[in-house]
């Protein structure tokens, strides 16, 4: 599937605000066999003084940019057109869970695929004893590690209700797992807390999903939104599955990558230090139309 | 009252205490009077010392062999301690202290709800090593250092130890200070490691071990330096006659090291420290100042196209040489800890682009870690094919399965503690687990120590060897451990010949922690001949001039100015309060229009009269002393003793005063104090560009401050004596008695206003404000400060007009929208000079 995607993130100050120095993570990530970057620009308004492009730890594209003079407002935009290719059927050929330590312990390298970051505690996902017996019980019965990942992630999507009123992007993990109620975010950090503690290597997804309107509606423009997702590592055969808590479901062509991470705090899109004396608002808007299928053009 | 001063034997009261030490001392110092004269011979004395000297069965000693004879490097030490009487020792033992105290030497110590600053705890009698045993420390822990390089290279590079199975991969990967972001990022230097400690103790059979490699941000050059500097005043003739290696060669090897790295030679080396609030704060001052770099914090730094800039008074200017005492996760919000307020946001970006060097490269930390012990001695085979000089103590990771059954059938002579810490083997967790129980003495269940696994790692408790330690006047046996600092210069690794040991607060707990009572000895390395004479200050070659136009920071600038300011403010408030006082004192308490008056006008500043000594007065005291302490580096000790003084003494004689003459007296003694201090720093201060700041400080507020007062005092309302108050608070009695027949309202404005030649007046400050800011004008400037700066355009307006006006052609009017025309002087400034 091919897709044109637009991505605006604007900010708003209450008083011109020292922006200073921001990385943005938004540019999607080409993952040969899986989705080719056709092309892909990124426009900072108004102009920075200074722009470096770089990859990070794990391979993702990072945009630092920086202003000099005060700002009263900032919009970036991503314009990008990606091939996404729908995977092949998945067959189960992940390791069983008896075994899946000592598969584990003959991954030794720690290049950015190495399952070993994906394992302990990160920034956003703490361990968590409540979320280690809900999946405890969860995963009971599951056998391999993709038949885990699937329980764990069809049980969020049943014991969780999307709620984007009910947590904000910095919300802990612990309080939307309390709640059960959450956003892309939680779902995704929850299920990263609940694999790791079960012994699976978890990481974080950014990226668009694309969303099918309603029955005889028209698609609405920007009504999308970033997405995120679990990616899990099952096994040496298997390696790394993608997999969509939110909508229960394996992550296919209707699924973009921009950044993986081990959780939020590796793939953020706008990171950035301010200095404000004001409040400030935000608003994203997502635009995602696939040009090969007529019915949306 | 307690009082800085030498401890003495007999009572009486603290001031004939004081002058009874000092004379005593001088005369020590003058004879070195022997023992003898005091009825015991140096070989009583001696026995005396030694006769409750017992090394532990089983651990090896410092000061004696296994037979109990005295180790020749002691034996000239010792004949000579033999010469002091007990109350000589005690004076010399004295004389560190005080050094410390004087020289304001303190680390801070976090407590559960306070961080109060603790005076260094010296332990006053050297640690003596001979120079032999001491090369072979150094060789070891050179061949450490750099084997450790090569870890870290790996850690930061293609990570080939986890890879071919060397060390587990957990142990770098859920390490929270192996730092991903650093990865690939190869040092501009092409070194990783600048500057290294490590915690060494000798082991029973006398071999040394290494119990920690401390490589994060290495503490301890500084406090070594002040150690000796103590140890000195303490033993200076026995230091004169006994062949101790010199500090200063390794300092001025080090020094020009940094200055080596630097990219441009108009680029600096620059110190980051996280401010006043951490706990070797101190240390960092001291170093900056003694060797001359620049100190900076995180929010005086910027990026600039790939270039780390420090903010100054003359703009931006590069910095490529970054010698940090902030732990690596707090340097950079965007990439590290994002709640790091301390950092600057970028600065890893610098690294990336070769720009900057930085001591050690972030990520070191993780060298520190206590798991990545038990895999050294591996490495070392593995990459060098032997096992190293110096072994660090035993450890086993609780991750793998052969090193867990052993540590659960040896527990009994393990600590066991969290894997991943970096504390010292010494300083360990609430959870440590030693010799098989928990701290409340309950027993360990095998089992606890398999689900933890690999959270967990031991290491073998080995009794540290004992030094002799001064307990009153007799030696006791203590355990010790030594901090040996190397750093990295362009013939490699050079070892500071000595630093610091630190001694056990009792002979049966191996406890040597500084922070829980255990106490640090200078290390006298012993040469069989007398080394170089060496300090920093004799060797000059060119660069040394360098540090002469340091850049000032904008935020120490900022310091200095408020400083300058609250200093004043409070010398003025003292003012006021004494001419209020006075006249209480001489009226009672009848309500005299005029002291009403005071009262009113003092409140209107904060000031309640009321209080014996106000809140508000002594609120500005702890402003300037906070401003002070966020600029000690620029500070002589007696300039900081002087402002410790009168806030102590404010704070001591606050409660006891009575209104009225009481008061008035106390006044004028807090009066001498801050002139005390004034005098120093005026008088004693290098004039540099932070010193320029300071001044004006003092002449805006001054200026200030002096204008409003006019304003109130020759007031058409003012009652009667306002005139004289006036006079007597700008502290012109004399001059006005001498110039004028009788006080009129000319008269005091034309002695507080417009005579130049009485130094409080406002035009003498504006004077004194100009010639400051043409210092300034010379500073090189990258920021493209206009030709005429706004101060210097509003400055002059005033003075031009006050140099030709009379008295009485200025009418009360114009008095306030001077006192107006003043109070922006410091907005002006700072927008010239510190945005």
């Amino acid at each position: 599937m091919l897709y044109s995607i637009t991505l605006r993130i604007s900010y708003k100050y209450d008083s011109p605000a020292e922006v200073g120095r921001h990385v943005l993570r938004v540019l999607p990530l080409e993952i040969p066999g899986q989705q080719n970057v056709l092309s892909a620009e990124l426009t900072c308004d108004p102009q920075p003084s200074e722009t470096c492009t770089r990859r990070d730890f794990f391979g993702n594209t990072c945009t630092e940019i920086s202003y000099r003079e005060n700002q009263e407002r900032t919009e970036f935009t991503m314009r990008a057109q990606v091939r996404r290719h729908q995977p092949e059927g998945i067959f189960d050929v992940s390791s069983r869970r008896p075994g899946f330590r000592a598969e584990l312990s003959s991954q030794m390298a720690l290049g950015p695929l190495s399952p070993y970051h994906f394992l302990p505690a990160s920034p956003r996902v703490p361990d968590h004893d409540g979320i280690a017996r809900w999946a405890a019980d969860v995963a009971d019965g599951a056998d391999t590690a993709f038949a885990t990942v699937d329980a764990i992630c069809r049980a969020l999507h049943r014991d969780m209700t999307f709620d984007p009123t009910a947590t904000l992007v910095d919300t802990p993990v612990a309080e939307a797992f309390a709640l059960r109620r959450g956003v892309c975010q939680d779902f995704t950090h929850i299920a990263i807390c609940a694999l790791r503690s079960l012994g699976i290597p978890a990481g974080y997804v950014s990226g668009f999903l694309r969303t099918l309107p309603p029955e005889g509606q028209a698609r609405l423009e920007g009504a999308d939104a970033m997405h995120a997702w679990v990616r899990a590592w099952c096994g040496k055969d298997m390696g790394w599955v993608e997999f969509d808590p939110t909508n229960a479901v394996l992550a296919g062509d209707d699924h973009v990558v921009i950044a993986h991470g081990r959780d939020y705090f590796d793939v953020a899109p706008v990171k950035g230090a301010l200095r404000i004396a004001g409040g400030q608002s935000t608003r994203q808007a997502v635009d995602m139309i696939s040009i090969e299928d007529p019915s949306w053009a | 009252m307690t009082r800085d001063t030498l401890q003495d034997a007999g009572g009486g009261s603290d001031g004939q205490s004081e002058s009874q030490s000092q004379t005593q001392t001088q005369s020590q110092a003058r004879s070195g009077r022997p023992a003898e004269a005091a009825g015991e011979s140096p070989q009583e004395r001696r026995a005396a010392l030694l006769r409750d000297y017992r090394p532990l069965k089983g651990v090896a000693d410092e000061l004696m062999d296994a037979a109990g004879n005295i180790r020749p490097v002691w034996k000239p030490f010792l004949e000579e301690l033999s010469r002091l009487s007990p109350e000589d020792l005690s004076r010399s033992t004295a004389r560190g202290s005080q050094y410390l105290s004087d020289a304001g030497v303190f680390f801070r110590h976090y407590g559960p709800d306070s961080q109060e600053e603790r005076e260094w705890p010296l332990a006053h009698l050297p640690l003596l090593i001979d120079s032999e045993d001491w090369s072979r420390i150094a060789s070891g822990l050179v061949e450490r250092a750099d084997l450790l390089e090569r870890v870290m290279a790996d850690f930061y590079g293609d990570n080939s130890l986890a890879a071919q199975g060397i060390i587990p991969p957990e142990v770098v990967a859920d390490n929270p200070e192996w730092l991903r972001p650093l990865v690939g990022v190869r040092p501009a230097s092409g070194h990783y490691l600048h500057m290294l400690a490590f915690d060494i103790g000798r082991g029973p059979n006398g071999k040394w071990w290494v119990l920690g490699d401390r490589a994060q941000a290495p503490s301890g050059a500084g406090f070594a330096l002040e150690t000796r500097m103590a140890t000195a005043r303490s033993f200076a003739d026995i230091m004169s006659r006994t062949h101790v290696m010199r500090l200063a060669g390794f300092f001025r090897s080090f020094r020009d090291a940094l200055l080596g790295l630097r990219a441009e030679p108009d680029s600096r080396v620059s110190i980051l420290t996280p401010g006043p609030l951490n706990d070797t704060y101190f240390e960092h001052a001291y170093i900056a100042r003694y060797l001359g770099f620049l100190l900076v914090q995180g929010e005086d730094l910027v990026i600039r196209d790939g270039q780390l800039m420090v903010h100054t008074v003359g703009g931006l200017q590069p910095v490529s040489v970054l010698w940090r005492r902030l732990d690596s996760a707090w340097l950079d919000p965007l990439e590290l800890r994002e709640d790091s307020q301390i950092g600057t946001p970028g600065i890893l970006g610098a690294l990336r682009s070769g720009r900057l060097t930085m001591i050690n490269a972030p990520g070191s930390g993780v060298l520190e870690t206590r798991a990545l012990m038990a895999f050294i001695p591996r490495i070392a085979r593995t990459w060098l094919g032997r096992d190293l000089a110096i072994p660090n103590i035993a450890t086993w990771w609780c991750g793998q399965k052969n090193a867990r059954e052993y540590v659960k059938a040896n527990a009994a002579r393990m600590t066991i503690d969290t894997a991943l810490s970096t504390s010292l083997p010494f300083d360990h967790g609430p959870d440590v687990i030693i010799g098989g129980k928990r701290a409340d003495g309950s027993a360990i269940d095998p089992e606890w120590i398999e689900r933890q696994g690999g959270a967990l790692a031991a290491q073998e408790i080995i009794s540290l060897s004992t030094a002799p330690a001064l307990d009153g006047d007799k030696l006791t046996a203590r355990p010790m451990s030594l901090r040996v600092i190397l750093a990295r210069t362009k013939e490699g690794w050079q070892v500071m010949p000595g630093g610091f040991a630190r001694i056990g607060h009792s002979a049966e707990s191996a406890d040597i922690s500084v922070q829980r009572g255990g106490s640090v000895s200078d290390v006298w390395v012993v040469a069989p001949e007398m080394p170089q004479d060496d300090t920093l200050l004799a060797a000059s070659d060119g660069r040394d001039r360098l540090t002469r136009h340091a850049a000032l920071p904008v935020r120490t600038a900022e310091n200095m100015f408020w400083l300058g300011r609250y200093t004043e403010r409070v010398e003025h408030k003292i003012r006021l309060l004494r001419a209020y006082h006075l006249r209480l004192a001489e009226n009672g308490q009848a309500g005299l229009p005029l002291t009403d008056y005071l009262a009113e006008n003092l409140k209107f500043m904060g000031v309640d009269v009321a209080e014996p000594m106000p809140s508000g007065l002594k609120l500005d005291m702890q402003s300037a002393m906070a401003s002070a302490g966020r600029v000690r580096d620029r500070f002589s000790s007696d300039g900081w003793n002087a402002l410790t003084d009168l806030t102590r003494t404010a704070e001591q004689v606050g409660p006891l005063l009575l209104p009225g003459d009481d008061v008035a007296r106390a006044m004028s003694v807090l009066l001498r104090k801050i002139s005390g201090f004034t005098g120093l720093v005026h008088e004693n201060m290098y004039h540099g560009t932070g010193w320029q700041f300071l001044a004006l400080g003092r002449a805006i507020e001054r200026s200030w401050a002096t204008s409003g007062m006019l304003q109130i005092f020759t007031a058409p309302w003012a009652p009667e004596g306002a005139y004289e108050a006036a006079i007597e608070v700008g502290d012109a009695v004399m001059t006005h008695r001498h110039r004028f027949s009788r006080i009129t309202r000319d008269s005091v404005l034309d002695m507080l206003l417009l005579d130049d030649a009485n130094p409080r007046s406002i035009l003498s400050q504006l004077n004194e404000i100009l010639s400051h800011l043409t210092r300034l004008e010379t500073l090189p400037s990258t920021s493209g400060r206009p030709h005429v700066t706004g101060i210097r355009r509003e400055v002059m307006k005033l003075q031009v007009e006050l140099s030709v006006a009379e008295a009485d052609a200025i009418p009360f009017d114009r008095l306030s929208e001077i006192a107006t025309a003043t109070a922006e002087f410091s907005d002006l400034l700072a927008d010239a000079y510190l945005r």
